[in-house]
């Protein structure tokens, strides 16, 4: 069946990209974050609170409560109300959903927030209650929550197609580079590939730096119309093409793609933009694995050629194909859902040229993806956006 | 190749004993049928009556035609192991206390891609294995790949003898050895590896034959223990409670009476004082000492097993009084199985037919012989399993139970 051609993103303005109050735990509660967030796009912005009227939230920590109690804590009365449950999709579908809702008038500005609190039980306590599945199946054999399933696929993927550790490694050393850039980011000293090689083994063939740190954070951005924008004097990215696909492929035995390897085609038809426009590429990289099916499945290389296109390239933000400018999650950290806004929020930021000493020379056009949800054995959410900047590109 | 299991040494009393814990046991209703069929000794999936797909982890709905008419039904073990971890590091503290801990991810023949425990004689992957489901400390059923191809010493796997009750090296109590069952369960113990066991025996006036032969037998030591003697049963408690690894309850009353044929409660009220009301003295001093030992090494507490009967399931009038006291025994022992699950004490109930003694004379053939029994229960251990019906009567009653219990009922008043 031939899908319908998507109606192009016509007039559609994301600003503000913005990060608050990273750190490794908080006393603090979700809530406290994503007020955090709408205070801190309020004063970019200079839009007043009663002047946004969608909000658009994804928070792991908010429960018991959503979107909705929200409202009333944040004193809010939006016209539009959406909560993301998608972890690492959330961000690149919270701008769908944002989009469409200007496009049609369903509302005018709209406040997407990403936040999440981190105790020093916070993860431990998820982990046993993430879904039906990870109770019953994958908690009770001892895994800490992903590790165990990115280590299946990095060992899958190791096996298939000859990765080696420094392929990955090379990855995490190019990131934390890019993070020591970031001043939001947690790691603050180099990385190298030695110590990569050489840290603890945690859950194998997965080491320490494979992993990423869970933290407390919030992230945010506006979406409103071009014209509200420019009345603003605010710096936006536009969007081109997005995609989103759930529990794709569900009959290969492990997951060697994600949904993008579904969707990537009429991402870049719809974006009129094609691999090689793409000028950085911010990727969801909980684990390095992750990185090289991204980079396949979108269309960078082929299936199975991600460790020679690792070996070939430079991923740092001056580098020659920059990845994650911001650090990513690796170097950043993992503030439960705002992890999954952390590339959208960098990418508008490089695209409206406001980075701070990482910024991505000549950065026109911008490539998001996410991926999120390990529900059993493999993540089932992913997305991907297309962005250019403010003047079109 | 698994490295055999090595007699323990002597335990340094210095030493803090190591408290129990459990793997985290909470699960969807759902999936509580993995662990019905695990405790039964099977290994069964979810399959679709409509369109036969079988799936895992288990759910409400076919995730192919979306029938709700699912079953659990045996399905063929074989799978391929497509990728391994090991973990180094664990969240949940019983397994942090026994890192580094195996895991797979297996596609299996029958369908689906299952999480595993892994034995660790399985090679890399890519390989075939075996997988099976077993009851885990915490008694939720599991599933563990097995290699392809039997090798020596895998019962003596780290990982899977946490999910085993295996009486190697362990330190036995027989409540009562002086009846063939009782015998018979010395002997096979015995064989199995057992390094000490204590056996139990009542009423020292009588000297059944087989009985002192007992004594022979090298890691055998009689202990006098009448269960119907609160006294008797507490200083029993007192001095093993603490060592005892594997409790064996062969201890019972058996008369053959219903309601009408011996009038009076004095025969009813024997049998309950030994099998129940003996079952609660026991559990009472020596529950709490064996589960403070759920989690003490290699050689933890591990099992109490209750030799009930299949009237336990059903009320067999010609031994009325006798089913009722058993049936009342089997209640008890799953209040036991709630109280015992924190602390890794897994209660095994052995459900046989009537067993070839003199108590069931009349009782036309087949009948189990008691070392028959006994080696079902030594399986059971190093399987397990926590449900054992032992024998083909004992099966044909269970099958018929399950089919319907009130149908059984009208067959049995014939
Ligand atoms: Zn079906």
């Amino acid at each position: 069946m031939a899908d319908r051609a998507q109606t192009p993103y016509t007039g559609i303005a994301v600003a503000a990209p913005v990060t608050v109050d990273y750190c490794r735990y908080s006393n603090r509660s979700a809530h406290w974050f994503l007020a955090r967030v709408l205070r801190r796009l309020l004063d970019e912005s200079g839009i007043a609170k009663d002047e946004v009227d969608g909000l658009c939230v994804s928070s792991f920590q908010l429960m018991p409560d959503t979107a909705v109690g929200l409202t009333q804590h944040l004193g809010v009365s939006p016209r539009w109300l959406d909560h993301i449950p998608m972890g690492g999709a959330c961000g690149v579908v919270a701008l769908r959903r944002a989009a469409r809702a200007v496009q049609c008038g369903d509302a005018e500005v709209v406040a997407c927030l990403a936040g999440d609190t981190n105790h020093v039980d916070t993860f431990r306590k998820m982990l046993g209650s993430f879904s039906q599945y990870a109770q019953d199946a994958v908690y009770p054999y001892g895994s800490g929550g992903p590790n165990a399933n990115f280590a299946f696929l990095t060992d899958h993927y190791m096996r298939a197609y000859g990765a080696r550790r420094e392929d990955f490694g090379k990855l995490c050393v190019a990131q934390r580079e890019n993070a020591l850039a970031n001043p939001n980011a947690l790691f603050k000293t180099p990385l190298t590939l030695d110590d990569y090689l050489n840290a603890r083994v945690i859950t194998a063939p997965l080491r320490l730096f494979d992993c990423v740190m869970p933290c407390a954070g919030g992230e945010g951005f506006l979406v409103t119309t071009a014209e509200r924008a420019e009345a603003l004097g605010l710096p936006h990215a536009r969007v081109l093409a997005t995609i989103e696909r759930h529990n794709a492929w569900p009959d290969d035995p492990i997951q060697m793609r994600g949904g993008w390897a579904m969707d990537a085609d009429s991402l870049y038809a719809n974006a009129g933009k094609g691999p090689d426009d793409i000028d950085f590429l911010c990727t969801y990289d909980d684990y390095p694995v992750i990185n090289a099916l991204q980079l396949e499945n979108l269309g960078f290389c082929n299936e199975g050629e991600a460790p020679a296109f690792i070996r070939e390239h430079d991923f740092t933000w001056n580098g020659d194909f920059p990845l994650n400018p911001s650090g990513g999650q690796l170097s950043v950290g993992q503030a439960g859902a705002a992890g999954g806004y952390l590339g959208l929020v960098e990418a508008v930021r490089q695209l409206t040229g406001t980075a701070h000493g990482h910024q991505v020379a000549d950065a026109r056009i911008g490539l998001v993806s996410g991926f999120g949800m390990i529900n059993y054995d493999r993540g089932l959410c992913s997305a991907a956006a297309v962005l250019s900047g403010g003047n079109g590109a | 190749m698994t490295e055999p299991l090595r007699r323990p040494k002597r335990k340094n009393p210095i030493l803090r004993t190591r408290l129990p814990v459990v793997p985290p046991w909470t699960r969807s209703r759902v999936a509580l049928g993995m662990t019905a069929a695990a405790a039964r000794g099977s290994f069964e999936l979810q399959r679709c009556s409509e369109c036969g797909r079988i799936q895992y982890p288990p759910r409400e709905m076919c995730s192919g035609c979306l029938s709700v008419d699912l079953s659990w039904s045996p399905v063929d073990r074989t799978g391929e192991l497509i990728s391994e971890t090991e973990l180094n590091h664990s969240h949940d503290l019983f397994f942090r206390e026994r890192l580094p801990w195996r895991l797979g991810l297996v596609k299996l023949a029958c369908g689906p891609t299952v999480v595993t425990h892994l034995h660790g004689d399985v090679p890399e992957p890519p390989c075939t294995v075996r997988v099976d489901a077993r009851l885990d400390r915490a008694g939720r059923g599991v599933l563990i790949a097995f290699p392809d191809k039997e090798a020596p010493n895998m019962a003596d796997d780290k990982q899977l003898r946490e999910m085993t009750c295996d009486p190697k090296f362990r330190k036995v109590l027989i409540t009562d050895g002086k009846s063939a069952v009782g015998q018979a369960m010395v002997r096979a113990v015995a064989d199995a590896g057992a390094s000490l066991i204590w056996v139990g025996h009542a009423e020292p006036w009588k000297q059944p034959p087989g009985f002192s032969e007992l004594e022979s037998i090298p890691e055998v030591t009689l202990v006098p223990l009448d269960l119907t003697d609160a006294r008797a049963v507490r200083e029993a408690g007192g001095s093993l409670g603490g060592r005892v690894d594997i409790l064996i309850n062969t201890a019972e009353a058996h008369r053959t009476h219903g309601v009408a044929s011996r009038y009076g409660t004095d025969v009813a009220r024997l049998e309950m004082d030994v099998n129940y009301f003996g079952l609660l003295r026991l559990a009472q001093e020596f529950g709490p000492a064996m589960q403070f030992r759920g989690a003490d090494g290699q050689n933890s507490a591990v099992a109490w097993v209750n030799i009930l009967s299949v009237f336990a399931l059903s009320n067999f009038p010609p031994h009325g009084t006798y089913s009722a006291s058993k049936a009342a025994a089997f209640s008890l022992t799953q209040c036991m199985r709630a109280e015992f699950k924190p602390n890794a004490i897994r209660v095994v109930n052995v459900f046989p037919g009537p067993v070839d003694d003199e108590w069931n004379q009349l009782i036309p053939p087949p009948k189990l012989a008691p070392e028959r029994l006994a080696a079902d229960v030594v399986a059971a251990l190093k399987d397990g399993v926590e449900d054992v019906y032992p024998g083909a009567v004992a099966r044909e009653w269970f099958s018929r139970y399950r089919e319907d219990p009130k149908v059984l009922e009208r067959e049995l008043c014939e």
